[in-house]
C-alpha cells in the first residue's frame, strides 16, 4: 500500500502549493508558441497560445484531483447512507433503494454527464455533483450486502442488550467493521472520476477558467502533427494519477483479503 | 424454471428500467435552459401573440404530465424529434451514423474478447512472469484515457511512421470497390479499435485470469488431468466452461465502458459514427440529438444488461 500512496500524497503536495511552485496565471499566454520541450527554459515546451506546459500541468493536477476526491467523498457519503439504511431496514425500504440504484446503475455515466453538463453549462461543483449522482449505487450495493449479513451477529445484540439505539450501533458497531471494502470502492471512484472528468474535458465542457488535463488533450488533437508533446504530457499525467489510485485501491484490498497476505 | 421463462421474466423487469430512462430524459429537456420556440425565434422582435400561438402549435403550453405522454408516445412510434441544427429528423441522422458506430464497437469488442480470453488464460496456465506480464499490462492500460490512446498511435503510426491514415472512416475521394475497398476499410478501422479496445481487453483479461487461477485449482481439473485429458482439453472444456459465466458477465455489464469510449475515439479519429455527431451535436447545442443519443445508448445498456442475464442463464444453469 506504501508506494502508490506516497506518490499519491506527493501529487496532493504539488496541486496544493501549485501557486506558490509555479506563481502566476498559468493560462495568460506569450509570444513563444509552439516551443518543443527544454526550448528557452520551457521543461515541457509551450502550446500554441505559448502557455507553458509544465504550468499549465502542475495547476492542471488541482482540478483533477479535487473532482476526484471530492466526487468520490460524496458518492462515499450518499453510497454508505443508503446501504445502511437499505441493509439495516431490509422490507420495501430495502427494495426502493436498490431499485432506484440499480436504475442510476444502468446510466451509461459519460454520455449522461456530458449531456447534463452540456445543457447546465461548465462548472467543477456541477462535474462534482454528477458524477457523484452516478456513482454512488456500488457502494451502496457493498455496504448493504455486508451489513445484512452483520445485522444478526451477536455483538450487535451484544449493543443492543447494552442500551445502545439503532443508529448509534451502525455508526460504532458495523460501519467500521465494514471499512475496508467501502475504502477500496472509493479509492477506485477516484480513478473513475478523473478519466471522466478529462473526458468532459476533452469534450471542451471543462471551466473555461481553469487549466485542467483534459482540456489540454482536447487543444493537442488540432496540434498533433505540429507539437506531440502537447497530447503526450497531460495524457501521462491522467494516466499515471489514474494508474496511482487503481494500485492504491488492489493494495488495500489484497491488505484486507487474508488469502492473498 | 426454463430458459424461455426467465427471459421473459427478465424482459420485464427491463420494462420499467427504460421507461423510467425515457422519463429522465425527459426531465432533462423539460428542465434544459431557454425555450425551444424562443431559440427558434433567436433576437428577431417577434409579437407576444405570435409566440403564443407558436408554443400552443408545438404544444408548449400544455401541461407536463401531457406533454410527457406525448413525448412517450412519439418514442414508441420511433420518433426521436426534429433537429433543429441539421435540418432533418433526428432519427434520420442517427440511423446514418449507426452503421459505422457498430463497425467500430464490433471490432473492438471482439478484439478484446478474444484478445482478453486468450491472454487471461495463458496467465493463469503459464504463471511466473507471463502473468506478471499480463497483470501488469493490464493494469497499466486499464488506467490510460482512450483518447489519448488514440492520439498516441496517431502519433506513432500515422504521422511517425506514415502508415495508417488517421481521420476518417473512409478515403475522402471514395472508398475502392470489392477486396481492395474492403482492405481499405480494415487500414482506417485498425488504429481507433486498438484504441478503443484496449481498457475492456485489460478487464477482460484480468477477470478470465482471476477465474482461471481458481477453477485450474479445482479437484475436476485434477480429475481430468488423471484421466489422461491433453492441456488444450483442460483449458478449452473445463477452465474456460467454467471461467465463461463470469467472463460473459464483465463483458456484458461493461457495454456502458465501449459505448463511452467509442464516443471519445470517434472524435479523436473524425470517425463518422454516434459518437462523433454527439461530439457535433453538444457543440451545436442541438438538444433533440443529444438527448436520442442518450436514449439510444441507455436503452443498448439496458439491451446488452438482459442479454448478458441470459446468455449467463444459458451458459450456467445453476443461476436461478
Amino acid at each position: 500500500m506504501r508506494p502508490p500512496l506516497l506518490a499519491l500524497l506527493m501529487l496532493l503536495l504539488c496541486a496544493i502549493l501549485a501557486p506558490w511552485i509555479i506563481p502566476g496565471d498559468p493560462l495568460a499566454g506569450s509570444a513563444d508558441a509552439l516551443l518543443a520541450p527544454l526550448q528557452s527554459g520551457h521543461t515541457l515546451g509551450t502550446d500554441d497560445l505559448g502557455r507553458d506546459m509544465l504550468a499549465m500541468l502542475l495547476h492542471g493536477s488541482r482540478v483533477s484531483l479535487m473532482v476526484g476526491l471530492a466526487s468520490s467523498a460524496c458518492a462515499l457519503l450518499v453510497g454508505v447512507l443508503a446501504g445502511a439504511v437499505a441493509g439495516w431496514h431490509g422490507g420495501w425500504v430495502d427494495a426502493l433503494v436498490m431499485r432506484i440504484a440499480e436504475f442510476f446503475q444502468t446510466l451509461p455515466r459519460f454520455v449522461l454527464a456530458l449531456i447534463v453538463i452540456a445543457l447546465a453549462g461548465p462548472g467543477i461543483g456541477k462535474v462534482i455533483i454528477v458524477i457523484a449522482v452516478l456513482a454512488w449505487p456500488q457502494t451502496a450495493r457493498v455496504v448493504r450486502a455486508e451489513i445484512g449479513a452483520l445485522r444478526q451477529a451477536a455483538f450487535v445484540d451484544a449493543a443492543r442488550l447494552a442500551g445502545m439505539p439503532d443508529w448509534l450501533i451502525v455508526l460504532r458497531e458495523v460501519l467500521p467493521q465494514i471499512a475496508g471494502p467501502v475504502l477500496v470502492l472509493a479509492a477506485l471512484d477516484v480513478a473513475t472520476a478523473i478519466l471522466l472528468e478529462a473526458g468532459l474535458g476533452f469534450f471542451g465542457l471543462g471551466d473555461p477558467n481553469l487549466a485542467s488535463w483534459g482540456a489540454m488533450l482536447n487543444q493537442a488533437q488540432q496540434y498533433l502533427r505540429a507539437a506531440w508533446w502537447m497530447s503526450v504530457f497531460p495524457g501521462l499525467a491522467i494516466g499515471l494519477t489514474v494508474l496511482l489510485f487503481n494500485l492504491l485501491g488492489d493494495a488495500v484490498a489484497q491488505h484486507l483479503d487474508p488469502r492473498g497476505r | 424454471m426454463s430458459l424461455l421463462s426467465y427471459t421473459l421474466r427478465r424482459l420485464l423487469h427491463a420494462i420499467p428500467l427504460l421507461l423510467a430512462v425515457a422519463v429522465l430524459n425527459f426531465c432533462l429537456i423539460a428542465a434544459a435552459p431557454g425555450d425551444p420556440v424562443t431559440a427558434l425565434i433567436g433576437d428577431f422582435p417577434a409579437p407576444a401573440e405570435y409566440v403564443a400561438k407558436m408554443r400552443q402549435d408545438y404544444g408548449l403550453d400544455q401541461p407536463l404530465p401531457v406533454r410527457l405522454g406525448r413525448y412517450l408516445q412519439h418514442l414508441a412510434s420511433l420518433d426521436l424529434g426534429y433537429s433543429f441544427a441539421n435540418r432533418m429528423p433526428v432519427s434520420t441522422l442517427v440511423a446514418a451514423r449507426l452503421g459505422a458506430t457498430l463497425k467500430l464497437t464490433g471490432t473492438a469488442l471482439a478484439v478484446a474478447a478474444v484478445l482478453g480470453v486468450a491472454l487471461g488464460l495463458l496467465a493463469a496456465r503459464l504463471g511466473g512472469w507471463v502473468d506478471r506480464l499480463v497483470r501488469f499490462g493490464a493494469t497499466l492500460s486499464y488506467a490510460m484515457p482512450e483518447f489519448w490512446l488514440g492520439q498516441l498511435l496517431i502519433l506513432a503510426f500515422a504521422i511517425g511512421l506514415g502508415w495508417l491514415p488517421s481521420q476518417g472512416a473512409a478515403p475522402l475521394r471514395g472508398a475502392a470497390a470489392g477486396w481492395a475497398g474492403f482492405v481499405e476499410g480494415l487500414r482506417y478501422l485498425l488504429l481507433p479499435a486498438s484504441a478503443l479496445a484496449l481498457r475492456y481487453l485489460a478487464l477482460i483479461a484480468r477477470i478470465t485470469r482471476a477465474r482461471a487461477v481458481e477453477v485450474l485449482r479445482a479437484d475436476y481439473v485434477l480429475a481430468a488431468r488423471a484421466r489422461g485429458a491433453s492441456e488444450t482439453r483442460v483449458l478449452l472444456d473445463h477452465v474456460l466452461r467454467n471461467a465463461a459465466p463470469s467472463v460473459i458477465t464483465v463483458i456484458g455489464y461493461n457495454a456502458g465502458l465501449l459505448l463511452a469510449g467509442s464516443a471519445l475515439t470517434e472524435t479523436v479519429f473524425g470517425w463518422p459514427g454516434i459518437g462523433r455527431l454527439l461530439f457535433d451535436s453538444i457543440a451545436a447545442r442541438d438538444t433533440p440529438t443529444m438527448l436520442a443519443i442518450l436514449l439510444m445508448v441507455s436503452a443498448s445498456v439496458v439491451i446488452a444488461n438482459l442479454l448478458t442475464d441470459v446468455l449467463h442463464r444459458l451458459l450456467d444453469r445453476r443461476v436461478a
